[in-house]
């Protein structure tokens, strides 16, 4: 079975496993990785949004292989320790999760919609398309805006 | 009301715990009022008990032994709850009145999910909008109690009475000002004897309870810290799929598995009720290996059945109307629901470790007591040699009433001799999951002289399964007879439930089911977000034959003043009747259950017909008495959501046995670009007692959203989704 080194949350990592695993069990189911959560495996529901190379990508439908000598990075390395992230601050002030499961996906979208836009308008938050069955859009929306202003 | 003391002081002394349990409240029941000049409309079984109350009613032999606190030596107090939390906010709620009795900041509390407690009997069951209003006064006691044991043991230890004694942020405050941290008296509070009763404080008093506080465990969910089923490491439970059937209920005729077997990473393979099982050292190859197995199937339940043939049996069996509609104005209409998945994000997942004479479970369980009796039937143990836990659900929406994935695992782990960690497929859990009964509704409403006369209301559903019971085995097995049985459980629940909050002279309303041979469970709200959605489209039709405004129609028809003032507060927040651009319109709906009421208004862009958003939306929620307002804004916000997803595109479509949808690309629940772009959530004054809330979003908004894309286009719908093409390719069998 092949090896692959890449980088997660800043350590290195060596895992043996089919080339087109996807990144999302190498995560999970050998590395212990449990933020990036399973919603569908077909990269729809958005669930695992994770970055990789600082771009966002959906770990159920990135085989492993591609990740080869990359750095990804998922929820758990998104803050500095016990500072958090802007938009994580932001998602505690606004009390965005409900049950949670799909926040740490939405956060992670968040974060990539915010480097490439600095104030996003409604239309560019509306693509963001990972779902939340609790329903928590609205404040999703809020945290995002009150993300910008303290990044501005 | 008393206190009594725990008697397993010998387990506390040792932990250095104040563990109490502590008694029953008391059951009241509300008189509903009654308006003038209209045509007053008797009481209705759901005003006069509702099933909140039954529930807490069925509760109540045990609600003594229902709260269990404990004061741990570092000054943390944990609550150990009988209820599954699944995003309503339950655990924060319940931390805020333990906070308050104790006058402890709220970050010192915690809250752990009790395990299955077979003593508990009917109490412990989550549903029906129930934890707050069962647990609210449970609780209350027993930090009560907790506080007085902690002012005595002070007394004690410092030669002072307890009446000079007071609490303050975590700590006991001598009367020269010095102050003892409750860590520092639990041994002492937990070696005392006798009884210590305590009433909790007046709620004039409360300072934390009734503000907006943040969850408890929101941090850990934004930092990819919290822990949900398939998050628990389990010694040597791996990971693990089924292969499932081309049709609800099928089951497994053949199986070659010798390509499968040969892949990497799988461990084991098994044939179990529900299909093929597979396990693996990563979910990856054990999906890969489920789909390289052969398999041949012996049919399903329901092959033969698609939408057409469900709907029509639906209209033939709507009960008649027993008005006429020959002599009277009259407003006639009839409207079909589809059915909806639960889908929430979590799938069914389970963790399940059977030995040949023990078992344990690790699940999301909504009724963990008749989950641990069924699963000790199944695999052959007795009862008390299965545990139970009760793992936080990542959604529910009625969904985890239902334990299957968790048996489906136990039988997995017996069948295949290992520790097995479950996860269903999105597809798995929209094909073969539960899902929200498809409704055909036949209403109609005469009316003369300025007054509603009579209201009827005729509910055909395909059957609701409600075979969890009250949460343990015997009203489970009720709930499974053939006679009686289940129709007798949806009936009660229906009647309990639904409740038409307007004087609309005669009201009846009855519920006919068909029974099918599919997986249905109760849909945050139950019957009421179909019943009652469609009823408040009608109310605006019947405004309009009536020559009235909507919003003036429902003032003048609802009951209570409380009613009306959360309407009068949508209507003038929202700024009813103001001028919106062509193809842009308003939409009211109105709703009052579980001794709870809301209004919703929203504004909705339905220039593309085929392409409607709502665009705003305003809610007022009076519950009687919010204990965290912020929880509750979110669960009206989440039922907002639920609304525009069920009423405008999402929904399955039934053929030839099995559901097309397959995933969240083609089941169509809102996503960001569906979503209001404001809205605002006005929270009424407490002034009575905790009502329901976690359901009490949906048909006010589904009603709302109905009644403005109606005005907005013109066009009146009478099948939900409005919007519901088969769109996508559906994924193979």
């Amino acid at each position: 079975m092949p090896v692959y080194t890449f980088v997660v949350n800043g350590s290195a990592v060596t895992v043996e496993a089919p080339a087109d695993l996807a990144l999302l069990w190498v995560l999970r189911d050998k590395l212990g990785v449990r933020g990036p959560k399973f919603g569908c495996g077909i990269g729809v529901c958005r669930a695992c949004t994770s970055h990789l190379d600082g771009a966002e990508i959906q770990p159920c439908v990135t085989p492993v292989a591609s990740c080869a000598g990359r750095s990804v990075t998922t929820i758990e390395g998104l803050a500095d320790g016990d500072t958090l992230h802007p938009v994580q601050e932001a998602w505690l002030e606004q009390d965005v999760p409900q049950c949670g499961y799909c926040q740490p996906g939405q956060i992670m979208a968040a974060v990539a919609l915010l480097k490439e836009k600095r104030e996003p308008t409604d239309e560019d938050i509306d693509k963001i398309a990972n779902v939340c069955r609790c329903g928590t859009y609205f404040r999703i929306r809020q945290a995002i805006k009150a993300a910008a202003s303290k990044m501005g | 009301m008393t206190t009594r003391d725990d008697a397993v002081s010998d387990g506390l002394a040792r932990r250095h715990f104040l563990t109490l349990l502590v008694a029953a409240p008391v059951l009241t029941i509300a008189v509903p009022g009654t308006a003038s000049a209209v045509i007053p409309t008797l009481p209705q079984p759901a005003e006069i008990r509702d099933l909140g109350e039954i529930l807490i009613l069925a509760g109540t032999p045990t609600a003594g032994a229902l709260a269990v606190l404990e004061v741990g030596a570092d000054g943390i107090v944990t609550l150990e709850l009988p209820r599954a939390e699944v995003g309503q906010g339950i655990t924060t709620a319940t931390a805020m009145l333990v906070a308050e009795e104790l006058d402890l900041p709220l970050s010192r509390v915690r809250v752990r999910l009790a395990d299955a407690r077979p003593e508990l009997l009917f109490n412990q069951l989550t549903g029906g909008s129930n934890t707050i209003r069962s647990v609210y006064d449970p609780v209350r006691h027993a930090a009560a109690a907790a506080r007085a044991r902690l002012l005595a043991a002070a007394a004690k230890q410092e030669g002072v009475d307890a009446s000079r004694l007071s609490t303050r942020d975590g700590s006991v405050i001598l009367p020269d000002g010095r102050a003892i941290a409750y860590g520092l008296l639990t041994s002492a509070a937990a070696s005392l004897t006798g009884v210590f009763a305590a009433q909790p404080k007046p709620e004039s008093e409360h300072k934390l309870v009734g503000t907006a506080q943040s969850r408890i465990d929101a941090r850990a969910m934004v930092t990819g810290q919290f822990k949900y089923t398939l998050d628990h490491d389990v010694p040597g439970a791996m990971p693990t799929v089924v292969r499932r059937p081309p049709t609800i209920n099928g089951s497994v005729r053949s199986v070659d598995s010798a390509v499968a077997e040969k892949m990497p990473g799988v461990l084991a393979i098994g044939v179990v009720p529900t299909g093929v099982a597979v396990v693996a050292e990563t979910f990856g190859q054990a999906m890969a290996a489920r789909d390289a197995l052969k398999v041949t199937w012996n049919p399903g339940t329901i092959d033969s059945l698609s939408d057409v043939d469900i709907r029509a049996k639906l209209h033939a069996a709507a009960l008649p109307f027993v008005v006429p509609p020959l002599l009277t104005q009259h407003v006639d209409a009839e409207f079909d629901f589809a059915f909806v998945s639960h889908a929430p994000m979590e799938t069914n997942s389970a963790i399940a470790d059977v030995r040949a004479d023990r078992a344990e479970i690790w699940a999301g369980l909504k009724s963990p007591i008749v989950a641990q009796q069924t699963i000790a039937a199944a695999v052959g143990l007795p009862e008390s040699a299965v545990t139970v836990h009760v793992v936080q659900g990542g959604g529910s929406f009625g969904r985890r009433l239902f334990f299957d994935g968790a048996l489906e695992a136990a039988q997995i782990s017996k069948a295949l001799n290992r520790p097995v960690k479950l996860m269903w497929s999105r597809t798995d859990d929209m094909r073969h999951g539960r899902a929200r009964p498809a409704t055909h509704h036949k209403l109609r409403a005469t009316f003369g002289l300025g007054n509603v006369l009579t209201f009827e209301h005729r509910v055909a559903a395909v059957e609701t399964d409600f075979r969890h019971g009250l949460g343990e085995v015997l009203t489970a097995t009720a709930a499974s007879l053939p006679v009686g049985g289940n129709l007798s459980f949806a009936q009660t629940v229906f009647l309990t439930t639904v409740n038409v909050p307007y004087n609309f002279g005669v009201v009846t309303s009855l519920l006919n089911e068909v029974p099918l041979k599919m997986h249905t469970a109760a849909w945050r709200s139950v019957y009421s977000a179909n019943t009652r959605g469609a009823e408040e489209i009608l109310v605006d039709e019947l405004a309009a034959r009536m020559g009235k405004d909507p919003v003036a129609f429902r003032r003048e028809f609802l009951k209570t003043a409380r009613q009306r003032a959360v309407l009068d507060k949508v209507a003038s927040a929202g700024q009813w009747g103001r001028s919106l651009p062509r193809g842009f319109a308003q939409g009211v709906g109105f709703h009052d259950e579980y001794q709870s009421c809301t209004a919703c208004l929203v504004e909705i862009d339905a220039r593309d017909p085929k392409a409607p958003r709502v665009v705003k939306a305003v809610i007022a929620v009076d519950v009687g008495r919010p204990i965290n307002p912020r929880g509750l804004q979110a669960q009206m916000l989440g039922g907002l959501t639920d609304a525009i997803s069920t009423t405008l595109r999402a929904g399955l479509h039934i053929d030839r046995g099995l559901p097309l949808e397959g995933s969240y690309s083609q089941f169509h629940y809102a996503r960001q670009k569906d979503a209001p772009l404001d809205v605002q959530i006005h929270v009424m004054p407490a002034t009575g007692s905790p009502g329901g809330a976690g359901e009490l979003g949906v048909p006010a908004a589904v009603g709302a959203i109905a009644n403005a894309y109606a005005r907005a286009t013109g066009i009146a719908p009478r099948s939900f989704p409005i919007i519901f093409p088969v769109d996508f390719e559906p994924f193979p069998r």
